[in-house]
This record gives structure tokens, sequence and C-alpha cells, in this order.
């Protein structure tokens, strides 16, 4: 279990204006700027949970998941995992959790995978039956067999990623943070990953706490979000209850051939291009069926789809809601 | 022990992956440190004698420099490097996996590539052993020994005060250069050669004296209190302060970016 109450951090940050003269003059004196990157953070996730940690750039994702990891240590607040205080007994609480860095690899570049693999074996003391056993697993579930001989350097970057995966999950770890599993993955790769990781959570009841940018990922992987922002938890719900309640809006995308219908109310035109609209329904105010009649009164329609609003624009416009 | 071998096996196998650049490049660092030692040797062949001491004499204080230096630098290259590493974030990867940091920093890196100094360092031994007329009893081992050993962890303490430093500034600090390297340039002649008051910092704030200066005297039987054949052991408690200093940052410490 991790449970984190009024976790506050900052960061002290030398400001300047840019030019040349501005360079030399912070040589010698330097104004700073507190910068809050976490504001009374408070939030607990049960074992077996998986979450996904949204917000955008400089929300104070990032430094969540690295007190979380015992990286870096609150100015105050209480983090407790498992029962533990992560930068207070990091050795002992590391063994108990899997960090993907996205962006920062843990394999060594010029050595064959399978030998991280080995060195993280030892560094974690994994038993070597167990080892054994999480390897055939994890080679087979993401298909690893064939480039754990290949240096990692000459790894493309979604086998890349799914070896860092597998490497931190050697050590069969109760928690995993992930942090942008999936950034710069094609499309077969990113379903390959989040297909394992879901079964990972199932299977194993691994705690997951994901971050991302891809919308995609938190739709196919998490049934609970929580949304940071400017260092605040801004929201914690299922996607499901973030949906209903931003709004009820619905997409119409309209192919029509003759003259461009006029909208009515409850209608907002979103896009509009040559034989195609794209409108935003509030269906309170004028049911689906209802807009479809209008707009099929006034032109030809050749094709209407109707859908909700995606997760993408939903997240949007959370960050307009809380302007963050 | 048997980790660090295991790091040791795979730095020592991703380095051989170029073979090329890992050649010139120890041949590199030991045709640099040749020109210094043909310094020496031309200046000591105009003067005969530099503050009384003879060219076989200062080779062999050379060589105690070079090889310590060279060893420290050859393991502890991962704190020489530090401020890198807490740059690209590898330093947040160190923190996350259970194991000492100070094992992990060191771990982190070596650099195999000194090899060239290290053979330097053992050509010039193997001349000015026999050539400088020591009688060499065990007691004269062990102290030569031990100046070789100490100067390698004083060089290291350096270096772990100097990656200390890049947690205030995440940035190496180029100044604690004067006491590395410059301690390995300036230290190819005894240090009293410097004058009274370098040999006192040399002495008492940062040792590098104590295994260098001291014990040489006791080798040359200038000296034969036990006092001097020991102080390179005293040169270790340098390792405290640089520790305590180390542990300090470390608690200090802020991670970059995401």
């Amino acid at each position: 279990m991790i449970a984190l109450q009024n976790i506050n951090k900052t960061f002290r940050v030398a400001k300047r204006q840019a030019g040349f003269g501005n360079a030399v003059k912070a040589l010698f004196s330097r104004e700073y700027e507190m910068v809050h990157a976490l504001n009374d953070v408070s939030f607990t996730i049960r074992d077996g949970e998986m979450v996904g940690y949204i917000g955008p750039n400089g929300a104070g994702k990032s430094t969540t998941i690295k007190i979380m990891c015992g990286v870096l240590n609150p100015d105050n607040g209480v983090c407790t995992i498992d029962g533990r205080i992560p930068w207070k007994e990091r050795v002992a609480h590391v063994r108990e959790i899997g960090v993907v860095f996205g962006q920062r690899s843990q394999l060594w570049w010029d050595v064959p995978v399978i030998d991280s693999f080995e060195l993280i074996r030892d560094i974690y003391k994994v038993d070597e039956k167990l080892y054994k056993q999480n390897l055939d697993e994890l080679s087979a579930l993401l298909d690893l067999s064939e480039i754990l001989k290949t240096p990692a350097r000459s790894l493309s970057l979604g086998q890349r990623m799914r070896c860092e995966i597998a490497a931190s999950l050697l050590h069969s770890p109760k928690t995993l943070f992930l942090d942008e599993p999936t950034i710069g993955l094609d499309a077969v790769s990113k379903i390959a990953v989040r297909q394992f990781i879901k079964k990972l959570n199932a299977e194993r009841g691994t705690t997951v706490i994901l971050t991302t940018h891809d919308m995609q990922d938190i739709e196919a992987l998490t049934e609970r979000i929580l949304l940071i922002g400017k260092g605040r938890i801004l929201l914690d719900g299922s996607l499901a209850e973030l949906k209903k309640r931003s709004s009820e809006r619905k997409t119409l995308v309209v192919e029509y051939s003759g003259s461009m219908p006029t909208m009515c109310e409850g209608m907002t035109l979103a896009e509009s291009r040559e034989g195609r609209l794209i409108v935003a329904l509030d269906p309170a105010v004028l049911p689906v069926s209802d807009a479809i009649t209008k707009l099929a009164a006034q032109t030809e329609l050749l094709d209407v789809s109707v859908s909700d609003i995606t997760a993408e624009e939903m997240v949007a416009a959370l960050y307009r809601e809380y302007r963050i | 022990m048997r980790l660090y071998l295991k790091y040791f096996s795979i730095h020592l196998k991703s380095q051989m992956q170029y073979k090329v650049s890992f050649f010139l490049t120890a041949l590199g660092q030991f045709l640099v440190s040749f020109t210094a030692l043909l310094g020496v040797y031309f200046m000591m062949s105009r003067f005969n004698e530099v503050a009384g001491f003879t060219l076989q004499e200062v080779l062999l204080c050379y060589g105690t420099i070079l090889l310590a230096f060279s060893i420290a630098e050859c393991f502890g290259r991962g704190f020489d490097v530090f401020p890198q590493m807490i740059g690209n974030g590898e330093f947040d990867r160190a923190l996350v996996r259970p194991r000492p940091i100070v094992f992990q920093v060191l771990s982190s890196k070596m650099e195999f590539t000194r090899i060239g100094r290290v053979l330097q360092a053992v050509f010039v031994f193997c001349y000015a052993i026999p050539a400088s007329g020591i009688v060499w009893t065990g007691d004269k081992i062990l102290t030569l020994a031990l100046m070789i050993i100490c100067g390698s962890i004083v060089f290291f303490a350096l270096f772990l005060v100097y990656a200390a430093f890049s947690f205030f500034t995440l940035e190496g600090l180029e100044f604690m250069n004067v006491l590395t390297n410059g301690g390995r340039e300036f230290g190819r002649y005894p240090f009293s050669v410097y004058g009274d008051g370098v040999l006192k910092f040399l002495t008492y704030i940062v040792p590098l004296a104590l295994f260098q200066y001291y014990p040489l005297l006791y080798l040359l039987g200038r000296e034969t209190g036990i006092a001097y054949m020991l102080s390179p052991l005293m040169g270790l408690l340098f390792l405290i302060p640089a520790y305590a200093f180390w542990r300090f940052g470390l608690s200090r410490y802020k991670s970059t970016g995401s």
C-alpha cells in the first residue's frame, strides 16, 4: 500500500533574463525563485491497483514518482510504501519496487541484453531459480528471446523498451513505476507493452503506477486516474466517472453534399472543411436524433458518426478547466 | 566483491567493443606521461640534483605518484565523471538499486585505458628500484607498497570530494583539478622542493606529502623513525572528512529533469 500525506516539495531555481549582460550579472548576484513542485499532495493506492498519473509537463509527476522511489525527499509530509519511508530505508524499499524511466536506459549500452539482466540479478541478489523462471516468463511474454544476445545499443526503441520493462521486473517487485513507458514507440510496440502491463497486473497482482501523455495508454490500462497540475492533486477518480463529469458532450462527424447547414442551439461547430463538419453537441439541449434530423433537413447527408468525447479531449478540457 | 567483479567484466567487455579506440587511448596515455618523464630526465641531467634528490630518487617519487594516481583513476573514475552521472540522470537510477551508493558510483565506470600510465610507472620502477642504491629490506618494500596503496586511496578521497561538490553545483568544479591532476604533475618531484608552505599544506590539509615526501625520506635512509615509514597510513585519515562531505552532499541532492 502506498500512502502519501500532505507532501510538499520546493526547489530553488536560479533565474535570470536572457542575454550576455544578464549572464555576467548572474555570476555575481543571483535571484532565486522558489518553485513549489508539490503542494500538499495526498493520496493512497491499494495493493494491486493500476493508477494513471497524468498532468501537463512540469506539473510535478516526476517529482512525485521520484519521492515514491526514494530518489528525492520531500520538504515535509509523510510518504509510506508498505510501511516504509522510501528515502529513509532506501535499500529495503527499492528491493520491492521496479522503475522504468522511459527516457533513460538502465541497460548497459555496449553489452548484450542478457549480460545486463545477469548483472541486475546479482545487484538484486535474485535467487537463481526465481531469476530463471522470471526470465523465461518475461521473454515469452515480451518476445525477447531473439534479442537477448544483441547489445543494447543496436536495439530499436521498441525492442529496448521491452527489455527495459523486463529488466525492472526480474526481481519480482511488488510495485512498478512506469514513467512514460510508451514514449516514442510505434503502434505495434505500444499495444504489446500495454497488453503486457495489463497481464502483469492481473496475474501477479503487481501495483502499477503509470505516468504518460498518451491517453490511449490510460484508456487501455487504468481504472483510476490521478490528475496533477501545478503541484496539486486536482482529481482522483475512475476514467468512466471523469468522462461523465466532464460533460455529456458528443461529437458528430458529418459528411454532406450540397449547401452547408447552419448550426442551431446545442450545436457548436468545431471544424469545417469542404463537405465535412465536426460538431460538438450537448445532448441535454438537443438530443442526437433531433440534431441529425435538423441537419438532414438542410442538406443531403452522406455519412454521420457520433462519438463520445475522447480521453484526449477530456484531459485537454480538464487542463483548461483547472487552468493548468 | 563478487558483484564488483561482475561489473569489472561488463566494463571490460564494453571497452573491448572498441578495440582500436582502447589501444590508441592507452598509447596516448603512455605517451603523455612519457613526455613528462622526459621532462624530469632533462631537468635532472642538467642540474644533477633537485633540492638534494638525485635522478633515481626523483624517479622513485615519480613512479609512486603516477602509479597511485593511475590506480585511483582507473577504479575511481566514476567519481571523476560524477557530474555527468548526475546530469544524465544515471545517478537517479543508482538510487533505486538496493546497493550502497558509493559502491554503485565506484562500479559505474572503470577506465582500463589507464593501463598506459600504469605500464609507464612500472617501467620507471624497474629502472629506479635497482638504480636508487637502496638496500631493499622487508621494511623498505612495505613502505613502498604503502606509499602506492595509500596514495591511491588519498587520490580517491580527492575524487570523492570533487564528486560531492557537484551535489551543490550540479557541475564539476575545475579547481579541484589543481589537487588531483595538479597533485600528479607536481608530485613528480618530492614536495619539499616547492617550499615549506606548500609542504605544510600538503601535510596537514590535503595529505599528498604523507605518502610521497615523508616515506621517501625513510626509503632513502635519511630518516629512520617509524613515523616516517607509516606516514602513508596517516594520510588515510583524509577519507573521513571526504566521506562526511560526500554524505552531506548526498543528503542535499536534488535530481534533474524528468
